[in-house]
């Protein structure tokens, strides 16, 4: 099978930070996998599904708020406050899914903005129940099986097991039959319910299954930070992620991951030397949109192949 | 009984900052099909320079000019540069107005710094003035009376001139439009001027009531929205009327659930749009 | 008495206070061949989008083999044996030949919800398509970007696509818009090689590919119906005569 030897490098890719000798490294490595698992998770409305929507934070979000509440406030243990998590934000991406599909187009785009904008103001006002602008802090990691996952080292290892979880149950989703049938809807609706496809519920499910894998990246994202605040359901973190995707190369499978490492390392790394990350990534994204607009993955691909075909006269 | 009078006198306030901040932006989504996402940014960057006049010595109103003809000047720039490059491209060009906000958003917090600064009220304008027995500020009164004065201004405009005729006509039939020979493209980089400029004015006028942080354009921008999504894109009115309204619900919901006051202001939104998704948009796909 | 493939009675539609279709009645037996004559904006397309339920209807009734479908939803509807062609090619083009006829294939199958089943792992999907591209010549094409292809040989894909799901009443939006010469004859040889039990409505205006095809005419004029009989009977009829001399 051709494909073994991508698999190795990426499999090697994965754990490379992992020996880094700076913690910091190893944490830019989490962050970034957790972000490309949110942006893989946006992916599937915006890239497959063809539904841009500018409320992704959402399920991110909740899940990260209700992951540190039901351990530190409910007393509930690691595991089943996590699967509660991303239980209940699920649950509620299928009834925001039910409200946003009933436009599509700008109309989704402002549904789901709308809805984000609820969760918002719910988390930076109802104070009792969120801590307001102090939000909530207090989770520790857990140490099953005598693993301590406070250390940088061990967590990212976890991340990067959910990740690659992830990526493969996306991949196969992407490619499987119902993946073939959400691709034809974002490409003719019209002809695919010719065809007998239930358009509407498709895209439902495609939002579900978004909802879903954003809620997972919002579990590791509460254990990550141990604490979660508004500023992760604000408008600017929807807006981040779905940078990441449309950066990355919407309708791919490596451009959300590539646009997280993006991201992620211009927030972090060169935030370092450049004070003006957010300034770049909205240059970088205005760039891309004027010269690449589908993305670096496919517009690199594209210039490889241009200049390999330049390369064959 | 007080209560409801300020909380309603503020509402106005409220409702005709909105107006001058959303009328800009209905109207460019009205006319191009862009829904500017860094409206906001305008009016918060509007603001800022206004402040930066007021701090070199200058008066209020030249303030509001500098601003409205500050964020004019970028609008076009942005438009002719960037937007009409993608022209036809409705999406990418939300995604680069979104792009852009960033950015003014970050040169914004590198140059005024993250401080939240109120404006001065101009001298003229201080003080209260009796209504109905209650005292209330004048400079409010006046934000009220210019926002209407916008508004009367912004009508006469689309239904009494040439250009807004060619705007209407724009807005009604973009195809038909360009048939008739109407230069469309110098069309939308005038439209896009013009609401930005409305933006820029309205961040200064209301500097002295909301004051100018980081954080004020994406806060306003969902406002902008909400009054995009209630008025229409097609009249001044339903933007005027919706922006007021808009501004009492924020009011009297702040005043009465603070906790819930977010919700209060997006729940008319979320219904509208699912009630009747199609009414603002246009025909669906499937 | 057999139900009628199709049946409509008093259909009616209005855009915006303007009558697209005004009480349209009709009824098509099984097996028939009809065609749908009229000059333009005579409501032809907008009946077939009334009968597939891509808009719904102001007033009136729509039963497909005896069963009420006026209020169904159209994916609804194509599982009951109905399927449809546009005036204008809406495929995917990005996507090859053998796709755009798995698509029509899963379209019917319940596999169409299966997320987890590899579309690569059903090689008796792509079997069933490649046969489907076999009966219209293009096997050979097969893993070409529809892109690639001529518009004669889209057409053929789009009509082999609809017959792929053995639907028991077919409608054919204007099939040969478009098309050359020696396209027409390709695309009339494979209606002519149409199964009987099918029902076939069509929407024409060349009228002699049109005519030779069918065998009852419905013709419209003005949103309602004008006239309705066999060929004979409608090319003989003065008023028909008017709408298109007129026309």
């Amino acid at each position: 099978m051709r494909r073994a030897p991508l698999i190795v490098a990426c499999v090697a890719l994965l754990l490379v930070p992992a020996f880094s000798p700076s913690d910091f490294y190893v944490n830019v490595g989490t962050q970034i996998l957790i972000a490309a698992i949110f942006a893989l998770s946006l992916n599937l409305l915006v890239g497959y599904g063809g539904l841009i929507s500018l409320g992704h934070a959402a399920y991110l979000g909740v899940s990260a708020y209700l992951t540190i509440w039901l351990v530190t406030r409910a007393g509930l243990s690691h595991l089943p406050a996590a699967i509660a998590a991303v239980a209940l934000t699920t649950a509620m991406s299928a009834v925001f899914g039910l409200l946003s599909l009933r436009a599509t187009g700008l109309g989704f785009l402002m549904i789901t903005l709308a809805l984000g904008q609820i969760l918002w103001g719910l988390a930076y006002r109802w104070v009792s129940v969120t801590g307001g602008d102090n939000g909530l802090s207090g989770l520790r990691r857990p140490h099953p099986f005598g693993i301590d996952f406070s250390s940088p080292r061990a967590f990212y290892f976890l991340a990067a097991a959910v990740f690659a979880c992830a990526f493969v149950l996306i991949a196969v989703l992407v490619r499987s039959t119902f993946g073939a049938g959400l691709q034809g809807v974002r490409d003719q609706p019209r002809r695919m319910q010719a065809l007998g496809w239930h358009v509407w519920l498709v895209r439902l499910l495609a939002f579900v299954a978004a909802g879903f894998w954003g809620s997972v990246a919002g579990v590791l994202y509460a254990y990550y930070n141990q604490f979660v605040s508004p500023h992760v359901l604000a408008l600017t973190s929807s807006a981040e992620v779905l940078l990441m995707v449309i950066a990355g190369g919407a309708g791919t499978l490596l451009g959300p991951v590539v646009g997280a490492v993006v991201v992620v390392m211009l927030k972090n790394v060169v935030s370092a030397y450049v004070t003006r990350w957010v300034m770049l990534l909205g240059l970088v994204f205005v760039a891309i949109m004027v010269f690449m607009p589908e993305g670096l993955v496919p517009g690199l691909d594209r210039l490889r192949r241009r200049r390999l075909a330049a390369g064959e006269r | 009984m007080r209560f409801w009078l300020i909380q309603s006198l503020n509402g106005l306030a409220l409702g005709g900052l909105l107006f001058l901040l959303s009328s800009g932006f209905s109207l460019i989504f009205g006319l191009m099909r862009v829904a500017n996402l860094s409206h906001g940014a305008y009016f918060m960057l509007g603001a800022y320079v206004g402040l930066s006049v007021l701090n070199a010595g200058y008066g209020f109103w030249a303030a509001v000019a500098a601003g409205a003809l500050s964020i004019a000047v970028l609008g076009a720039i942005i438009e002719r540069l960037l937007l009409r490059r993608l022209s036809g491209r409705t999406f990418s060009q939300v995604l680069v107005t979104l792009g852009i906000a960033f950015i003014i958003a970050d040169s914004s917090l590198l140059i005024w710094s993250g401080d939240p600064m109120p404006l001065p009220v101009p001298r003229a304008l201080m003080g209260a003035v009796p209504v109905f027995g209650v005292f209330f500020p004048k400079y409010r009164l006046a934000v009220v009376g210019i926002s209407i004065v916008t508004a009367v201004a912004l009508w006469a405009l689309l239904e009494r001139t040439r250009l807004g005729a060619m705007i209407r006509a724009g807005v009604d039939d973009m195809d038909m439009a360009r048939a008739l020979g109407i230069p469309v493209p110098r069309l939308f980089t005038a439209v896009f001027c013009l609401g930005s400029a409305l933006a820029g004015m309205g961040g200064v006028l209301g500097g002295p009531i909301l004051s100018v942080y980081p954080g004020l354009d994406m806060d306003m921008l969902p406002l902008a929205l909400i009054v995009l999504i209630l008025g229409g894109p097609r009249s001044v009115v339903g933007a005027f009327a919706a922006s007021f309204f808009v501004g009492f619900v924020y009011t009297f919901g702040q005043a009465l659930f603070p906790q819930l006051a977010y919700v209060i202001l997006f729940l008319p939104m979320v219904a509208a749009l699912v009630i009747r998704p199609s009414g603002l948009f246009g025909a669906q796909t499937a | 008495m057999s139900a009628d493939a199709l049946r409509l009675s008093g259909v009616s539609k209005s855009f915006g206070g303007v009558p697209a279709v005004r009480g349209v009645s009709l009824a098509i037996a099984e097996g028939e061949r009809r065609l749908l004559l009229g000059p333009n904006g005579a409501g032809k397309t907008t009946l077939f989008n009334l009968v597939t339920g891509d808009i719904p209807a102001d007033a009136g009734g729509i039963w497909l083999f005896g069963r009420d479908i006026s209020k169904m939803r159209p994916d609804h509807r194509v599982r009951l044996g109905l399927a449809r062609t546009y005036q204008v090619i809406t495929l995917f083009p990005r996507n090859t030949l053998a796709h755009n006829i798995e698509l029509a294939l899963l379209g019917l199958s319940p596999l169409r919800w299966s997320p987890v089943t590899l579309l690569s792992r059903r090689p008796e999907l792509r079997e069933r398509a490649l046969a489907v591209l076999d009966r219209v010549g293009l096997r050979a094409a097969a893993d070409r970007p529809l892109s690639g292809t001529s518009y004669g040989e889209q057409r053929r894909v789009e009509i082999a696509m609809a017959l792929a799901q053995e639907p028991r009443v077919l409608l054919l939006d204007e099939p040969f818009a478009g098309l050359s010469q020696e396209e027409r004859r390709d695309v009339q040889h494979q209606l002519a090689a149409i199964p009987r039990r099918v029902t076939v409505v069509m929407i024409e205006h060349d009228l002699d590919v049109a005519l030779s095809f069918a065998e009852r005419i419905t013709v419209l004029h003005q949103a309602q119906s004008l006239v309705e009989g066999s060929r004979a009977e409608v090319v003989a009829d003065t008023r028909v005569q008017e709408v298109y001399l007129g026309a």
